[in-house]
């Protein structure tokens, strides 16, 4: 399969010789020289060969051929998590950058290998995608191109509903009935003859029977049991869909969970790589006549523009502080209790367990609590970090504060949940009608309001009852109800609870 | 690739949400102004698949690093899109580049136009010259490599003196390949436009922008079906002359409106330059429907009839509503040749309806 030119392939073979000596461990790894054009192909396909047939691969290569086209952007590396893994050299990049690549996509490869949270990923997922692509192929031949591309957009505007913490159990096992749903008044016969309507029914028995009826329906257990996160898998286990939809859907799950991973660990697995890519190169890679070009091309990558977050360069430092630290004993209960500037800054217990400590990194966590436990106050002294906001008035960004907790604070909101925002299932019989009763977890951000709009629209499709979202907006607790024809918003303030449609909020 | 599917379901779709908007490019000038040669840049809204997400404020905060004290500016804007208050956030416009054709493509679907049949002339070809051919002998600089090259390997392989270790191939003289000339015959369609604007005072900016829409959008269409349009621009107010496009739009007279000024100089061009055999004469003529006299306006009744009308595919006459413009030409066009196939009258009384006077002008496939 590689193609690789004799100078490249003895470059890899010595690359991956290093990389193994520095204690990397690695899945074989296949590298592919291709075309700019073939680059931006896979790109847009998010790395893999084949993918199912859709516009949005479409709209992402065409920007990402005419970026390259005009010189905007230029992708360098890409690297697939399977085992083996794959890699993509480009065409006509000098040696230097082919090198950095190599050194680079080691990295990730080992930290693939490696890392907990994709101990439980499908590493042959090129042939699952292509599976998944010949599925949907067959689908399309079967029921026509727009009414499956109509059901893939639905399914897509569904697709980060997942819940990211069953990524190491395995997606969730749905096994509760889904409860029928009530006719009003099952227990009223038929009456013919209007007549007859007191005698058939007896005004004093219905009125019994509702009682009773009532009775048994508020003692049901609630469905779900618990408030779901992995919305999904519950659509996939309970929603009304035919077979070829529930697989399509099925399909945008599997994906979506195969992806999560690399989600929660960008700054992580970023920073990984580009600490081996710097070590090696400057150690072992490069020769003389390189070092300038690699310097420029490294902190190229490193640099981090005003007003956006570089996981690269914060975890770069991230890593090289942690060695620092565990190589002269800074840390633990003596450390932490030590206020004397002095004694912190001479420091140095020569413990040397820098390096032990970074690859146990890489092995155990995630980027949350990665920074959570490594992004410490003198580190964003030392790196100069503080917290921007717009300021609206001149429409430019601004220093807000350096206050270590505000700038812990923002990364770990940008990071839970990839900065997206949480929403459960709380309900999937709400009002004993069926509808779908959702909540968003607020966090201090509000929904964008026609993007959710579109999204409960599409959800309604899938469900095809009324849905209801509690969310906070404006500082108003308020739920919003798409009923397949009309939008709605209510109010839950605290003046109209007694209103029947909103009595049973708000939940914790 | 599988890619251009996807890419050309993701043009497509594209194309869809042009045609749908169509109307407000039309009659919006900023499009012509974003041509490149044979390319328009539309600004649309990005197709996006919606999905729960945080609110514009997510990027109004972060995490960043650097000198600086608080409020001290970052230089960094927020990204495209103006944000004026209460205005919707979030919507991000793409261009797309659409190609002269496919405009008109769309127009011509939109409209429901038409194809154009060039009149006379079906029957005249010319021959053209086609590099396409391929001969054993030619110039050195009309070789080709590639042809060259598999001959000299089909050589060698067939010989069987194709070594694969030392894959080296050395044509030979019989292994050469030129480039050489083959005669194509070719429809032979000539067509020219002119355009004809009354510039006196009572034609004001708006009414000229209307023109140039119109204008853009009718050479649009008509360029499809002839290559290598001729285009000619004739102003007149009391006296007539011919102008470059830029001046056609931009320059502003003052005084009286003889009409006959400019179709006697359109005269005198289609009898010096285009003749009626060989070319495709559509003259159009835009004013606000005031005339001088009657006596010019029966002057030009009187072109029209003899010489326009028999030697033209067809002529158009649109009428721009002004505040000052009685509208008088118009209605004696019509009392004079009512429903003559070969003259169009359109009346157009905003940028509203500019889309249907396209319709009415080339509605008739001629």
């Amino acid at each position: 399969m590689a193609n690789l030119t004799p100078e490249l392939e003895a470059e890899r073979k010595r690359i991956c010789k290093i990389a193994k000596d520095c204690g990397l461990d690695c899945f074989e790894t296949i590298f592919e020289l291709i075309s700019y054009d073939q680059i931006s192909q896979f790109a847009s396909y998010g790395g893999f060969p084949v993918r199912y047939p859709h516009w949005k691969f479409g709209m992402e290569y065409e920007q990402l051929s005419k970026s390259y086209e005009y010189g905007l952007s230029k992708i360098y590396e890409m690297v697939i998590n399977t085992d083996p893994c794959y890699a993509y050299l480009m065409e006509g990049n000098s040696m230097m950058d082919q090198k950095l690549v190599m050194a680079h996509v080691y990295g990730h490869c080992d930290f693939f290998k490696n890392n907990i949270w994709f101990s439980k990923t499908n590493r042959k997922m090129i042939d699952q995608m292509a599976n998944h692509a010949t599925r949907v192929r067959r689908y399309i031949d079967r029921y026509g191109y727009d009414e499956v591309e109509r059901f893939i957009d639905t399914c897509l505007s569904l697709e980060n509903l997942i819940d990211r913490h069953s990524i190491l159990n395995g997606p969730p096992k749905m096994t509760e009935p889904k409860p029928a749903i009530n006719k009003s008044e099952q227990f009223m016969f038929k009456v013919e003859k209007s007549y007859m309507k007191n005698y058939i029914n007896p005004p004093d028995k219905v009125a019994d029977q509702k009682a009773k009826q009532f009775e048994i329906d508020s003692q049901k257990p609630e469905f779900p049991a618990e408030p779901v996160r992995d919305i999904l898998s519950f659509l996939i286990h309970y929603a009304p869909l035919e077979d070829w939809q529930q697989d399509i859907l099925t399909i945008i799950r599997d994906e979506s969970y195969y992806f999560a991973p690399q989600g929660m660990t960008k700054t992580l697995n970023e920073g990984w790589a580009s600490y081996w890519h710097s070590y090696m190169m400057t150690r072992h890679i490069l020769n003389d006549s390189e070092i300038i070009d690699f310097a420029d091309h490294h902190s190229g990558t490193m640099f981090m523009q005003m007003g956006g977050y570089n996981p690269y360069k914060v975890g770069i430092e991230l890593f090289r502080d942690i060695e620092e630290r565990w190589n002269k004993g800074q840390f633990g209960r003596e450390w932490e209790q030590c206020d004397d500037v002095r004694e912190r800054k001479n420091w140095d217990k020569k413990t040397g367990l820098g390096r032990e400590k970074i690859f146990e990194v890489r092995k155990l966590y995630n980027d949350v609590n990665f920074i959570d436990e490594y992004l410490t106050e003198d580190f964003c002294v030392r790196n100069r970090m503080f917290v921007y906001k717009l300021n609206k008035e001149t429409n430019q960004f601004e220093v807000d504060t350096r206050d270590f907790k505000a700038i812990k604070a923002q990364l770990l909101f940008q990071m839970t949940n990839f900065g997206q925002p949480i929403i459960k299932i709380e309900n999937a019989n709400f009002e004993n009608r069926g509808e779908l009763l959702l909540h968003h977890v607020h966090e201090g951000l509000d929904l964008q309001p026609n993007y959710m709009d579109a999204t409960m629209q599409n959800m309604y499709k899938i469900w095809k009852r009324p849905l209801n979202l509690v969310t906070l907006m404006d500082n108003e607790p308020q739920l919003f109800r798409y009923d397949g024809t009309e939008y709605t918003r209510h109010s839950l303030g605290d003046e109209k609870k007694s209103e029947p449609e909103q009595r049973e909020f708000p939940k914790s | 690739m599988a890619i251009r599917e996807d890419q050309s379901r993701f043009k497509s779709i594209i194309k869809g949400k042009v045609r749908d908007d169509f109307k407000r490019y039309v009659t919006n000038g900023e499009l012509i102004g974003r041509r490149e040669d044979e390319f328009v840049k539309i600004p649309i809204p990005r197709i996006d698949i919606p999905t729960f997400r945080y609110g514009p404020k997510q990027n109004e905060q972060g995490v960043g690093q650097g000198d600086g004290d608080k409020g001290d500016g970052q230089g960094g804007k927020p990204g495209p899109g103006k944000g004026e208050a209460g205005d919707q956030a979030g919507e991000h416009m793409i261009e797309v580049e659409i190609s002269m054709e496919e405009l008109a493509e769309i127009l011509g679907e939109k409209l429901e136009l038409p194809k154009i049949q060039p009149k006379g002339a079906k029957n005249i070809f010319t021959e053209k010259n086609k590099y396409t051919g391929i001969a054993p002998v030619g110039p050195e600089g009309l070789r080709k490599f590639k042809q060259t090259y598999k001959k000299a390997l089909a050589r060698y392989i067939s010989s069987g003196t194709y070594n694969p270790q030392d894959p080296a191939i050395i044509p030979i003289r019989r292994d050469f390949q030129y480039r050489t000339v083959k005669k194509t015959q070719m429809p032979y369609t000539k067509a020219v436009v002119i355009y004809m604007m009354d510039v006196s005072g009572s034609m004001g900016d708006e009414q000229k922008e209307i023109v140039r829409l119109e204008s853009f959008w009718i050479n649009t269409w008509l360029k499809k079906h002839y290559k290598g349009l001729e285009t000619r621009f004739i102003i007149h107010d009391a006296s007539a002359k011919e102008v470059d496009e830029d001046t056609f739009f931009k320059t502003s007279e003052s005084g009286g409106t003889l009409i006959s000024s400019a179709y006697k100089l359109c005269q005198q061009m289609i009898q010096s330059e285009y003749s009626s055999s060989e070319w495709n004469i559509y003259p159009f003529h835009f004013s606000d429907g005031d005339n001088w006299s009657g006596e010019d306006t029966r002057l030009c009744l009187t072109l029209l009839r003899e010489f326009f009308l028999p030697h033209v595919n067809v002529f158009s006459y649109g009428q721009v509503e002004s505040k000052y413009g009685s509208g008088q030409f118009l209605k004696d066009l019509q009392k004079e040749f009512g429903t003559d196939e070969r003259l169009t009258l359109s009346q157009i009384e905003g940028r509203d309806k500019i889309l249907s006077s396209i319709k009415d002008f080339l509605g008739k496939g001629k």
